[in-house]
């Protein structure tokens, strides 16, 4: 890393802090049904309707694991390099909560499914490397709604059981840009393999975030504090912002930091304490006895290797090789899977080097200005395709092809009878074009005069008088040669 | 013809096979009986009205390819049941009626078995002689004011009464076997894995089996037939072929080692005990098995094991009775108020204290020198017993320290009453069958019971064990119906 161009670093009194972030993500599991029973999962429907006799935790009712969310898991484990634990175990997390029908979540304790694994970030600076501490399977609880009745609490078991993929980094992050791209790269991962879908609307991506800072030049971790559940990452990094704000703060001020649970308050921008390690709450893990340990043969984990998809990774590495792209564009184009899947789609039949261009420029500008992805795109791949042929078969102009672009947006029309029926396609014939030509010359003899005694730069005004002329459709490199050969 | 009440099970499903009595007749029978013992207070529900009729449909559709067509049958108040109120014994679940039916009842019903009723039980088969039911004490027939033995202490009387022509309990500790010690009936704990747990209110989910209770050996086989088997919503539930218990079931014992494990001679164990344990022995010499002496060095070590694993399950086990979804819920100013007080109310002492035990066991800074030890202990315990069945085949001891003793004589002592599993326990800690069968009267002609451990998945030797072992005791019950009105 290039220590030189990385500046997030907090000064106070002539003293300078760095700022130690580590994230815990809870993703949501993309399958069909929970993790330990067969109700469904999807997301919106009417509360309590996705509940089985497990989910609501009734007497003598037994968890049995669902194969696929272990092989998700397992999938997962893989995209992030991380060693895949062939013997791990389901404990029981003690507590009560009224949305937690158990009275204990399932989760992983000591023996977690997936180790110690490694994602690359791309920043500005370079790349850099963060080191995952472990990826667990657990359930959801349920959701308790407290705004609905003055006194009363109502519960939503829809969710209590859902599969979650909880990943922990190790404290590696030294930024909340870092935190952004770190983020971004999981949900990249996760959505290449399908394995989440990360969309922190519907809270399938959430995150707790370890906070602490030091000295620069302190080889020793302060005491970190944990924010609790940030709904989205801009939230994430002025939560960020703002603890290491306040943890330098008290630092100066000659206090100590409090190991302790703070929570964002979104609508101030600050955390508040929610509770100290004191009250913090004793689990009381043990192996659920319901459950045996989970057993993976390695053949099941060398299929599920075999047949991942290309991850954003090697994707960028093969459109840099093959496609001749530099690394930036290669890195926008891969970064989420759905622009990639349009890029890949638009290349079919269309040249490289100019779908890039109009992705991440045209494109982009339109999908910023509206404020949509990539796959809500009012221009659809196929159709950008058509365009981008027309160009380089010279069929119509760069000009014109803006032009088009512009009315494609309207509604996802096929550029060709866009520039049929506006009769915008370039005209080539050279007859034509010398014809225009000589009436533009004879139009402007003294600018031609000009011309000749040297001032070469009027060349440029006779192409935009020619263009003018020919309400742009005139193929701008004949009218060059054409021109050029009579101001000879 | 005898009185249909005193006959087998066996007995009444060759009656009605060979049409000699109808299911109709035999449930009635059984329902009149009930109805007179209520002072046994075995039952918490009865079906007794349902039962009638559809033992009279039975009559028209009857099947009689079932192994159990048209038997009226009771079944310990653990066992979810399907509509009917199922408590486990306690008032937290005074008001739930399952929507489902427990995996091992379902077993019982397909074969044409009619329910009668859900029997009396320890709160969440959490004792040692019945009294700790939300429900009131259970009376043994043996004697006036005797506990039946817990947790299945509803089950072991009604069974001893002639309620029930066999019944099904479980076993955590040794709620099967000490019971039907007690009651001078046959009680069997399967090799964990054997009965599905699912629909079953759990106690301790990695010691908890399903058993039959029955009257002699060759109803136990019978029965243990239909209840076991593999169940794929059970994920501790194992997939093996499973025997025909019932028609393999042979008295031929010859060649045989049998083991008995010197750590079992207890001090200060009745001599009544001793007397017939050596009994025993001789039984077993003299069918042409032979006796080696064997040791199980942890054997110390399995009750104070067993009162940290069960307690730490149950403490988990118990956390969804919170008032929040079924069962008892006491209002309170807000949720924790409302737990506190619900659980207070809805859960007896003896349960409080387990549910503490093991929440302390497994808190942290506690739960090494505990619930880890304890984990470590259990495999000991596991690998003294793998040792043994190197050289034997089936191991012989006591049942239980005791005869049925008083009401109210332990409940004011809970280590004492502890004391009771102390034969029993090591066997589901370590995951093994036992039977518990008749082995005759102490000095106050109560009953006392031998046990066979057997090896895992290996009910057929200790079933046929304790089949031959039957014959040469010859064991009869001296129950006077007392009770009846």
């Amino acid at each position: 890393m290039n220590k030189e161009k990385f500046d997030y670093y907090i000064k106070k009194n002539s003293n300078i802090y760095e700022v130690i972030i580590g994230l815990e993500v809870h993703a949501q599991v993309l399958s069909k049904s929970k993790l330990f029973s067969g109700s469904p999962t999807v997301f919106g429907a009417k509360p309590n309707i996705n509940v089985s006799l497990v989910d609501a935790a009734f007497p003598g009712m037994l968890p049995v694991i669902n194969k696929f969310c272990v092989e998700q898991a397992v999938k997962t484990g893989l995209g992030l390099n991380a060693k895949i634990n062939l013997f791990s175990v389901f404990d029981r997390k003690n507590y009560f909560y009224a949305d937690l029908p158990q009275g204990y979540q399932i989760s992983q304790y000591k023996n977690p499914i997936v180790g110690e694994g490694v994602v690359v970030l791309d920043m500005p600076y370079g790349t850099k490397k963060i080191g995952i501490e472990r990826l667990h399977l657990e359930q959801d609880a349920g959701k308790s709604i407290h705004d609905l009745d003055p006194n009363c609490t109502y519960v939503d078991l829809n969710r209590s059981g859902v599969a979650l993929m909880e990943i922990v980094s190790k404290p590696d992050l030294r930024s909340p840009e870092e935190v952004n791209a770190y983020i971004k790269k999981i949900r990249s991962i996760m959505r290449y393999l399908g394995t989440c879908d990360g969309n922190m609307q519907e809270g399938s991506l959430r995150a707790d975030v370890n906070v602490s800072v030091r000295l620069v030049g302190d080889n020793n971790f302060g005491t970190r504090c944990e924010i609790k559940n940030v709904n989205s990452i801009k939230f994430m990094q002025i939560a960020i912002e703002h603890e290491a704000n306040r943890q330098v703060d008290e630092i100066e001020n000659g206090k100590k930091i409090d190991q302790e649970t703070r929570l964002f308050d979104s609508k101030k921008n600050i955390t508040r304490s929610m509770r100290t390690k004191e009250d913090a709450h004793d689990y009381r893990y043990f192996p659920d006895p319901d459950l045996l340990p989970l057993r993976l043969e390695q053949s099941l984990i060398d299929n599920l290797k075999k047949d991942l998809p290309e991850l954003p990774d090697e994707k960028k590495e093969r459109f840099i090789k093959e496609h001749n792209l530099s690394a930036y564009e290669a890195n926008i184009l891969v970064s989420e899977k759905e622009i990639s899947d349009y890029y890949e789609e638009v290349i079919k039949n269309s040249d490289k080097k100019l779908a890039t261009n109009w992705i991440t420029g045209d494109l982009f500008a339109v999908l910023n200005k509206k404020n949509i992805s990539i796959s809500e795109s009012p221009v659809g791949a196929k159709n950008l395709s058509s365009l981008i042929n027309m160009i380089s078969s010279g069929k119509i102009s760069g000009r014109i092809a803006k032009e088009v672009f512009e009315i494609m947006q309207e509604k996802n029309q096929n550029p060709k009878q866009i520039v049929e029926s506006k009769g915008l396609i370039q005209q080539s014939d050279p007859k034509k074009l010398e014809k225009i030509i000589l009436e533009v010359l004879s139009n402007n003899k003294d600018k031609v005069e000009q011309y000749k005694s040297g001032k070469v730069k009027l060349f440029g005004f006779f192409v935009g008088q020619v263009m003018k002329v020919s309400d742009g459709k005139a193929n701008p490199q004949l009218v060059n040669e054409i021109l050029k050969n009579k101001l000879k | 013809m005898s009185e249909i009440i005193k006959l087998t099970l066996n007995e009444l499903v060759a009656g009605i096979k060979k049409k000699k009595f109808s299911s109709h007749e035999v449930t009635k029978d059984f329902v009149n009986r009930c109805i007179k013992s209520k002072k046994l207070n075995s039952f918490i529900t009865d079906n007794f009205d349902n039962a009638l009729k559809i033992s009279k449909k039975f009559e028209i559709k009857s099947n009689q390819n079932k192994q159990l067509p048209g038997i009226p049958f009771a079944v310990k108040d653990l066992f979810c049941t399907k509509g009917i109120k199922t408590t486990a014994g306690s008032k937290i679940l005074n008001n739930f009626i399952p929507s489902y039916e427990s995996t091992v009842t379902q077993n019982i019903w397909n074969e044409g078995a009619i329910l009668l009723g859900k029997l009396n039980c320890d709160e969440f088969a959490m004792g040692s002689s019945n009294e700790t039911s939300f429900f009131g004490n259970v009376e043994n027939p043996v004697g006036k004011k005797l506990v039946p033995g817990g947790s299945s202490g509803g089950s072991a009387s009604a069974l001893a009464a002639n309620l029930t022509p066999a019944t099904i309990g479980t076993d955590t500790g040794g709620s099967i076997r000490q019971p039907a010690s007690f009651t001078g009936t046959v009680g069997l704990k399967p090799t964990y894995g054997s009965c599905s747990r699912w629909g079953i209110v759990a106690f301790a989910s990695s010691l908890d089996q399903a058993g039959p209770m029955t009257k002699n050996v060759k109803d136990c086989a019978l029965l243990f037939q239909v209840m076991s088997s593999y169940d794929q919503k059970d994920s501790t539930s194992v997939n093996f072929t499973r025997e025909r218990y019932s028609e393999k079931l042979n008295q031929n014992i010859k060649g045989m080692n049998i083991g008995i494990p010197k750590e079992y001679r207890v001090e200060g164990m009745p001599s009544d005990i001793e007397k017939l344990w050596k009994q025993g022995i001789e039984y077993i010499k003299n069918s042409g098995a032979n006796i080696v002496d064997i040791t199980l060095p942890h054997t110390n070590y399995a009750l104070p094991t067993y009162y940290i694993v069960a307690p730490a399950e149950a403490s988990s086990n118990l956390a969804r009775y919170d008032g929040v979804k079924y069962g008892l819920r006491t209002d309170g100013n807000n949720l924790i108020d409302m737990y506190e007080k619900t659980r207070s109310e809805g859960f007896g002492d003896e349960v409080k204290r387990r549910i503490m035990i093991g929440t302390y066991v497994l808190s942290s800074g506690y739960y090494d020198a505990y619930y880890l030890k304890a984990q470590k202990v259990r495999k000991l315990i596991k690998s003294d017993f793998d040792t043994a069945f190197d050289k034997v085949d089936a191991i012989l001891t006591p049942s239980t320290p005791t005869s049925a003793f008083k009401i109210g004589e332990k409940t004011n002592d809970p280590v004492s009453m502890y004391l009771n599993d102390i034969f029993t326990v090591p066997v589901n800690l370590a995951g093994l069958p036992a039977i518990s069968i008749p082995g005759g009267h102490d000095e106050k002609g109560f009953p006392l019971g031998l046990q066979i451990i057997g090896k895992a998945f290996e009910e057929q030797t200790i079933l046929n064990v304790a089949y031959c072992l039957e014959q040469k005791i010859n064991f009869k019950n001296q129950i006077k119906d007392w009770w009846l009105k």
